[in-house]
C-alpha cells in the first residue's frame, strides 16, 4: 500500500466539498495524509478533478464480500473493487460468510485480505452470536479486541428477547455497537416479497412490515433499558423510521441506514418474477420508500448503506421463491443517492461519508475533513456526468444488479485511498 | 397471443375467442374418431415439476386429438434431481425443436421465467399459488354451456369457498369470471384470504351460509389438510362447519344453481355430500370440458391460423 507514498499526489482544479462546506481548491497528499490544501499546488502527480467535488471518502457500513465461503458470488477483492469504483475508502464487511465472523481468526483473515487488495478499508463485523445462531454470545471482547467495532447477525435478526438484552449489557462495557437486521423470523417463514397488494395478487408469501417493526420497537426499548447503543440496518418501512424518529427524539442510543434499493424501488417489480428484484428486507411500497427518503432529510436515518449483497447468476435464475435475496449496490450508491434524493450534496456525502464513518469507529480515519494532516482518504465525483448502468459493466464479481438500463447522474472519477489513488478516471488501479 | 401464463395477458376479447374456439373443439370431441391433424409436426412438452395427473393427461389429451407430438418431462425421471439448474433444462430441452411448453410448478412464476429463456411458447398449467389459467377456462366454459351464457356471465352471481390464499385456481378464477361479468363473492375466514384484496373485483363473505341459496355458481376450492397445522383453521370440522357444503345447505341451493370443484375433491371436508346426488353438479363436465378448452389453447398458439373447420372436415 506504499507504492506511491514517497511521491506527491494533487487533486487539481476541483470543488472541496466536506462538513465545513464549499469551498474551491486543490489538495497534495504525501505520505498518506493531506499536507496542503490551496489554489494552484503542484505534486508529482495530477488528479484532473476539474467539473468535481472532492470530498471526504465514503464508508459503507453494510456490504457482503461472501469470502470466505462464497467466492464465486464475489471475493474480498472483487468486492473492494467494486466498492472502490464506488467511492468507498471504507467498507463493514458483514458476518455471514461460511464460516461466520464468530472467530479472531476469521476477522483477521477478512481484514489481511483486504490489506492484500490495497482498494479500501475493510472493517469485519462480527457476530453477536455464535454461527448466527441466536443461541450462544460469540466472544465480543476477543472480536472487540481484535478490532471489531459493529457487530451483527446480519441476514437474520436477534430472535431472543433475553439473548439480545445480554447481548446488548455486554457490549456496553466494550464500547462497541450492537447492529439488528430487524425481523421476526416467525412472522416471515417462507416469505418471499414485501406482504400486501402485489403480493395478494401474485400469489406469493408475504414479509409483512409489521415483522421488521416489532424488532426495531424491542431493540429501542432494550436500549433504553441497558443503556447500549442500537444500530438498525437497512429500514424497510415508513412506520420503522418512525419509531427510529421518535427514540432519538427521545435521545436514546439509535442510529439507523437506508439501502438505496430501499429509496428508489418499489415490490410491484416483482410482477414479471425475476429474483433479481428480491432482497431482504424486501423492496416495500411507495409510501414506504417515501417515509425512507424522509427519513435521509430529517436525518432520523443516519447513513445510506448498500447491502450489496452479490449472488452469481444460477442463483438469482431459480424460482422466485427459493433464489437467495439481494442485490448488488456498491457501484451505484452515489448515483441513485444524487439522483434520487433531491438533497444537498453536502447531505448526501455526510450520508455517504462523515456520519457512517462515526458509526463505524473509523472518525479518526475516514470520513475527515480535508484538512491537512487528516488521512488521505478521499472521493472525487463528477455529481452532473449522466450515465447508464449496465450489469456488465461492474467491477463486482457478480451481475446482479436492480438497476440495469437505468440512466443515472453522478459518478466517481477518482478515489484515493491511503494516499494512494485506487481509481483514476473510473478505472481501478490494481 | 404468444403464450397464456395468466388471464390477465388474455384480456376480455382473449377469453372470448377461446371460449368460442372452445365450442368447435368440443364438437370435435363428440365425433366417432376426435381427432384432427390441425398440429400436425408441432412438439408440445408437458415440463411437469410437480405431480399432477389430471392437469397433465387433460393437456396430453388435447396435444394429441390436434396430432401434436407430446413429451413429458416430469422431475423425478430428469436431471434437475442432479442438480441441472431450470435454465439449463429449458434450454436443453428447447434445442431439441419445441414449439410449446406446459409447465406446472410449485413456485409462482415459473413460467414467467421459462418464457424469459425460450422463443416456444409457455402455456401456464399451475404455478404455485399464483394462476391456473386452463383451468379458469374450463371452468368458464362449464358455467357458459350449463347455462347457456355463450355472451357472458351478466347478473351472473359466483361464490367461490374456502382457502383462497393458496389457490391459484381462484386467482385465476376470480379475474376470469370477473371480466367476463359475473359478481364474484368470496367465501373464507380471514386466514384463508390474501392479505390484501385491494384491486380485487369481489366481495367477501365469512360463511357459506350467506351465500348457498343465492348465488348461481357455488365454486368449492380444495382445503388442505396441512393448512391446520399453520394456525389457520382450528380443525377441518370447524371448517365444514362453517364452509363445507353438507346435505342441508345442498337442500337450500337453487335449482339453476352450478356446484363446481376443481378436484381432487376432499369429500367430508369441503364437499360433505355426495356430488354425484347433486343435482346441480357439473364436477364431471369440468373435466371433460378441460379437454376442449386445452385443445382451444395449443390451437391458438400453434395454429396456422389457415382455420379449424376446413382442417376438420
Amino acid at each position: 500500500m506504499t507504492d506511491v507514498n514517497n511521491t506527491s499526489v494533487v487533486i487539481k482544479g476541483g470543488t472541496i466539498l466536506d462538513q465545513r462546506g464549499e469551498q474551491v481548491g486543490d489538495v497534495r497528499i504525501e505520505g498518506g495524509v493531506i499536507t496542503e490544501v490551496g489554489p494552484s499546488l503542484t505534486g508529482d502527480r495530477v488528479l484532473d478533478a476539474s467539473g468535481c467535488m472532492v470530498s471526504p471518502g465514503f464508508v459503507d457500513l453494510h456490504v457482503h464480500l461472501r469470502e470466505p465461503g462464497r467466492e464465486e458470488a464475489e471475493t474480498v477483492e472483487t468486492g473492494s473493487r467494486a466498492a472502490a469504483l464506488g467511492g468507498f475508502t471504507a467498507v463493514v464487511a458483514m458476518p455471514n460468510t461460511e464460516p461466520p465472523h464468530d472467530s479472531v481468526a476469521v476477522v483477521q483473515m477478512v481484514r489481511r485480505l483486504g490489506e492484500q487488495a490495497g482498494l479500501c478499508e475493510v472493517l469485519p463485523s462480527g457476530c453477536i452470536t455464535i454461527g448466527r445462531a441466536g443461541e450462544v454470545l460469540a466472544p465480543m471482547a476477543e472480536l472487540a479486541a481484535a478490532g471489531v467495532h459493529i457487530f451483527t447477525d446480519d441476514g437474520t435478526g436477534v430472535q431472543d428477547p433475553l439473548l439480545m438484552r445480554r447481548a446488548l449489557e455486554y457490549a456496553k462495557s466494550l464500547g462497541i455497537l450492537l447492529a439488528q437486521h430487524c425481523e421476526v423470523s416467525r412472522l416471515t417463514e417462507g416469505a418471499v416479497m414485501h406482504e400486501g397488494g402485489c403480493c395478494s395478487r401474485l400469489g406469493v408469501p408475504g414479509w409483512p412490515s409489521v415483522a421488521e417493526e416489532l424488532m426495531v420497537f424491542r431493540d429501542i426499548e432494550l436500549s433504553r433499558l441497558t443503556g447500549a447503543p442500537v444500530h438498525f440496518l437497512h429500514l424497510s418501512t415508513a412506520k420503522s423510521v418512525d419509531l427510529v424518529r421518535r427514540a432519538k427524539a427521545e435521545g436514546l442510543l439509535v442510529t439507523a441506514e437506508a439501502a438505496p434499493h430501499h429509496f428508489t424501488l418499489t415490490d410491484e417489480l416483482l410482477s414479471g418474477f425475476d429474483p433479481i428484484f428480491k432482497v431482504n428486507p424486501p423492496l416495500r411500497e411507495l409510501t414506504d420508500v417515501m417515509a425512507v427518503r424522509e427519513g435521509l432529510a430529517d436525518g432520523t436515518i443516519d447513513a445510506i448503506a448498500t447491502d450489496h449483497a452479490p449472488h452469481p447468476p444460477e442463483l438469482k435464475e431459480m424460482p422466485l421463491d427459493q433464489a437467495p435475496p439481494g442485490m448488488l449496490g456498491l457501484e451505484t450508491s452515489l448515483a441513485l443517492s444524487i439522483s434520487e434524493l433531491g438533497l444537498p450534496l453536502q447531505q448526501v456525502v455526510a450520508l455517504l461519508s462523515w456520519k457512517p464513518a462515526a458509526i463505524a469507529g473509523v472518525a479518526d480515519r475516514h470520513g475527515r475533513a480535508l484538512e491537512v494532516g487528516a488521512p488521505a482518504n478521499i472521493t472525487v465525483f463528477d455529481p452532473n456526468l449522466a450515465w447508464t448502468v449496465s450489469s456488465s459493466g461492474l467491477a463486482s464479481k457478480s451481475r446482479n444488479t436492480p438497476y440495469a438500463g437505468r440512466s443515472v447522474r453522478g459518478k466517481v472519477r477518482h478515489t484515493v485511498f491511503g494516499g494512494n489513488p485506487v481509481v483514476i478516471d473510473g478505472q481501478a488501479q490494481r | 397471443m404468444k403464450h397464456l401464463r395468466s388471464i390477465d395477458e388474455l384480456g376480455v376479447a382473449g377469453l372470448h375467442r377461446l371460449l368460442d374456439l372452445s365450442d368447435h373443439m368440443a364438437e370435435i370431441n363428440r365425433r366417432p374418431v376426435p381427432k384432427v391433424p390441425a398440429l400436425r409436426g408441432k412438439t408440445v412438452v408437458s415440463l411437469f415439476f410437480e405431480d399432477s395427473t389430471r392437469t397433465r393427461l387433460s393437456f396430453e389429451t388435447a396435444a394429441k386429438r390436434l396430432s401434436a407430438d407430446t413429451m413429458t418431462f416430469s422431475v423425478s425421471t430428469s436431471s434437475v434431481n442432479k442438480g441441472e439448474s431450470l435454465r439449463d433444462t429449458i434450454e436443453t430441452v428447447a434445442a431439441m425443436g419445441v414449439d410449446a411448453f406446459v409447465v406446472r410448478h410449485k413456485s409462482s412464476g415459473v413460467p414467467w421465467q421459462i418464457s424469459r429463456w425460450t422463443d416456444a411458447a409457455v402455456v401456464n398449467a399451475g404455478d404455485g399459488w399464483h394462476e391456473h389459467p386452463t383451468q379458469a377456462l374450463l371452468d368458464c366454459y362449464t358455467v357458459r354451456t350449463a347455462l347457456n351464457r355463450p355472451e357472458g356471465f351478466d347478473g351472473l352471481h359466483i361464490a367461490i369457498v374456502g382457502d383462497i390464499k393458496h389457490s391459484r385456481v381462484a386467482r385465476s378464477n376470480v379475474w376470469a369470471f370477473a371480466a367476463l361479468g359475473a359478481r364474484v363473492t368470496l367465501v373464507a375466514p380471514h386466514t384463508l384470504l390474501p392479505p390484501s384484496l385491494e384491486g380485487w373485483p369481489v366481495d367477501v363473505a365469512h360463511s357459506i351460509d350467506d351465500v348457498v341459496d343465492r348465488v348461481d355458481v357455488l365454486y368449492m376450492l380444495r382445503m388442505q389438510r396441512e393448512r391446520m397445522h399453520e394456525a389457520l383453521v382450528p380443525s377441518l370440522r370447524e371448517y365444514t362447519s362453517r364452509f363445507g357444503l353438507t346435505p342441508a345447505r345442498a337442500d337450500r341451493l337453487q335449482a339453476h344453481t352450478l356446484v363446481m370443484h376443481p378436484g381432487p375433491m376432499n369429500r367430508g371436508v369441503e364437499m360433505a355430500v355426495d356430488p354425484a346426488e347433486l343435482p346441480g353438479s357439473v364436477i364431471t363436465q369440468q373435466v371433460t370440458n378441460g379437454v376442449s378448452v386445452r385443445m382451444a389453447v395449443l390451437f391458438d398458439l400453434l395454429g396456422s391460423g389457415s382455420g379449424l373447420a376446413g382442417e376438420a372436415s
